[in-house]
């Protein structure tokens, strides 16, 4: 277990280099950066641009200034946000919790729902509930989650009154802090159903897949012969066998929700790391572009190493070989 | 002779198997001919100029003049939303093209001469699935520049992994065949045998590919526009659910101006799913039988 633990540990690090070095390439290598747009400004005097050459490492070799970078990333100084005017980890570090308050629930509901979801289809194989599940997972996957939650917006403007942007209602003073717990439940309820929605479908599907591998399996027919009812053994055998794949592929379903938290942010004028790249295009700040850029990604590959890791906990085949 | 019998029904009969297959796939087939015809004669078919504003109509709900109503300045939706239909066909299907050339030259070079080279690559394109390809894209055409053809670059750079994964274990299982020794034992080199006997039983495969990837490449491109970093001049649905997002039509409830991009884009999605579903499922020997009677 603990070689498991560490070669997985190994390959994460090997991973978050690449990142870094994607980073590297992507805002100093790749025509048109920040720096170099910022050098071109004719008002800029010989020594002035000297300056900001030495500060950021542009006089020396390249491979010494890829060094620079990652340990300056490494130890998170990601440079001052322009549009914000304030140290780039400072407004990742605040946003960071906005975006689990939001992402943490989501998730759980949309494993839920696809796990029951998926395991009701593969118990009525041929039925009307798989059929209907498959349209409806394929007419989610194509619609986009920022048009999706953009007409929950307007159904709740119309119709229900929900709050349709931001996390608390803007210029109110709370009560008490219940008050302000509960202003935050009815920010998240659009927002939370939209994430949901886009991102049942790829458990569901998994779910699914890894039950009808299980069903073939002899002791599902035994059980079947001692006369059990097929509610209890789907539900009760069939699913604790296949949540072991479940929970391998649902490392894969990561980076998707992630991409579904950009857009359901975005949308809902949610202040969590993912609205953050929308601002940061829409402002052209590359210092804020580049450090939301890596802390999104970073996160995405330490949980997958996490799921990875539990996989191995989980089911000890994997472990040995 | 087994073997060549069944690579002629592979690939000279893709499109007319397709018509004989279920019902789903036919219809998205002709929703997909549908918006290509549509695409060829917008200029023809669409009540108005795309570029024509007009201050007195600002907003409107829909009516008889404009089946879509207009939008914050005074533009007809109708006509926007049908000249968004060539762009997301043409970069949809550029992307997914590029994309696949990419793929199989990654999965050939990766799959049949294998080593160290095999190794990194294979490591680059699951470090390339596992993350959020939307953010990389974002990011990178942000930095880059936002024309539809970088658009269409990137959308490649970042599509190619899955499909190079397919062509290299296709490429893996073709390399052991009985026949491709009997070919070596008669003295053809790597060339012969990659070009005369490899690629041409992978083109079907590319092409399922491809129309595969041209849904995703649709759905990333109107991504790109919505969120800012693609081209916003172009007339694209991006173009249109961006401005009503950031025009505030969005949260003022005109539900005219966000709605119908979304059905337009939708539709065209699912059909080109469905087709992509029908041709994987012609090119799968295993699932045909079971739908061909």
């Amino acid at each position: 277990m603990k070689r498991y633990i560490a070669s997985k540990i190994f390959s994460m690090i090997i991973s978050i280099l690449a990142l870094f070095t994607l980073g590297f390439i992507i805002f100093r290598l790749l025509p048109g950066d920040p720096i170099s747009l910022m050098l071109r400004d004719p008002r800029l005097t010989e020594d002035q641009i000297k300056s900001i050459k030495a500060k950021f490492g542009l006089d020396k070799p390249l491979w010494e200034q890829y060094v620079i970078y990652i340990v300056n990333v490494f130890k998170g100084e990601l440079g001052i946000s322009i549009y914000y005017k304030k140290p780039v980890s400072n407004i990742l570090l605040d946003r960071l919790s906005n975006s689990l308050i939001l992402l943490i629930p989501s998730t759980i509901y949309s494993i839920v729902l696809g796990v029951l979801i998926g395991t009701l289809c593969a118990w009525r194989r041929s039925g009307f509930a798989s059929r209907l599940t498959t349209t409806i997972s394929l007419v989610l996957y194509s619609l986009p989650t920022y048009w999706l939650g953009g007409i929950l917006i307007l159904i709740s403007i119309n119709f229900l009154g929900l709050p349709v942007s931001g996390m608390y209602s803007y210029g109110i003073e709370y009560l008490n802090s219940l008050e302000k717990f509960l202003d935050l439940l009815s920010h998240m309820i659009l927002p939370s159903i939209t994430l949901t929605l886009v991102s049942f479908g790829g458990f569901t599907v998994i779910t699914w897949s890894a039950m009808v591998d299980i069903i073939r399996e002899d002791f599902v027919w035994a059980l079947h012969a001692m006369g059990y009812p097929s509610r209890v053994i789907y539900f009760k055998h069939v699913l604790r066998n296949a949540l072991i794949p479940i929970v391998s592929v649902s490392a894969i379903a990561i980076g998707t929700t992630v991409a579904g938290a950009v857009f359901t942010e975005t949308i809902f004028a949610w202040p969590g790391i993912g609205r953050l790249i929308y601002e940061a295009v829409i402002y052209r700040d590359y210092p804020l572009l580049q450090g939301s850029f890596l802390i999104i990604t970073t996160s995405v590959i330490i949980a997958n190493t996490l799921a990875d890791m539990l996989y191995g906990f989980l089911d000890p085949r994997v472990r040995r070989s | 002779m087994k073997l060549r019998r069944q690579k002629s029904r592979n690939s000279n009969n893709i499109f007319t198997q397709l018509v004989f297959i279920v019902t789903e796939v036919k219809i998205g087939i002709a929703i997909v001919i549908a918006y290509t015809i549509i695409a060829i004669i917008t200029p023809y078919i669409a009540p108005y100029d795309p570029l024509e504003t007009d201050p007195l109509k600002i907003l409107n709900p829909p009516n008889l003049q404009h089946l879509l109503g207009t939008d914050e300045m005074g533009r007809d939706l109708l006509t926007l939303n049908l000249y968004a239909i060539r762009p997301s066909l043409v970069v949809g299907l550029s992307a997914a093209i590029m994309a696949t050339i990419l793929g199989l030259f990654i999965g050939i070079l990766s799959g049949y001469f294998r080593g160290f080279l095999d190794e990194i690559l294979m490591k680059l394109a699951d470090f390339l699935i596992a993350l959020p390809q939307i953010v990389l894209m974002v990011v990178i055409a942000a930095i880059i520049s936002s024309s539809i053809y970088s658009t269409i670059v990137i959308i490649a750079i970042l599509t190619w992994p899955p499909i190079a994964r397919v062509i290299r274990s296709a490429v893996l299982y073709i390399k052991e065949l009985p026949f491709i020794e009997a070919i070596k034992a008669l003295g053809s080199g790597d060339k012969r045998i990659l070009f005369k006997h490899i690629i041409p039983q992978l083109l079907p495969l590319a092409i399922a590919n491809t129309v595969l990837s041209t849904p995703n490449a649709i759905l990333s491109y109107t991504a790109l526009v919505f969120l800012g970093a693609g081209d916003l001049s172009e007339i694209s649905w991006g173009t249109i659910l961006h401005n009503a997002y950031v025009s505030g039509a969005l949260a003022a409830g005109k539900w005219w101006y966000f709605l119908p991009p979304g059905v337009f884009l939708s539709l065209l999605v699912v059909a080109l799913m469905l087709m992509g579903y029908g041709l994987e499922k012609i090119l799968n020997p295993r699932l045909r039988e079971e739908l061909i009677p």
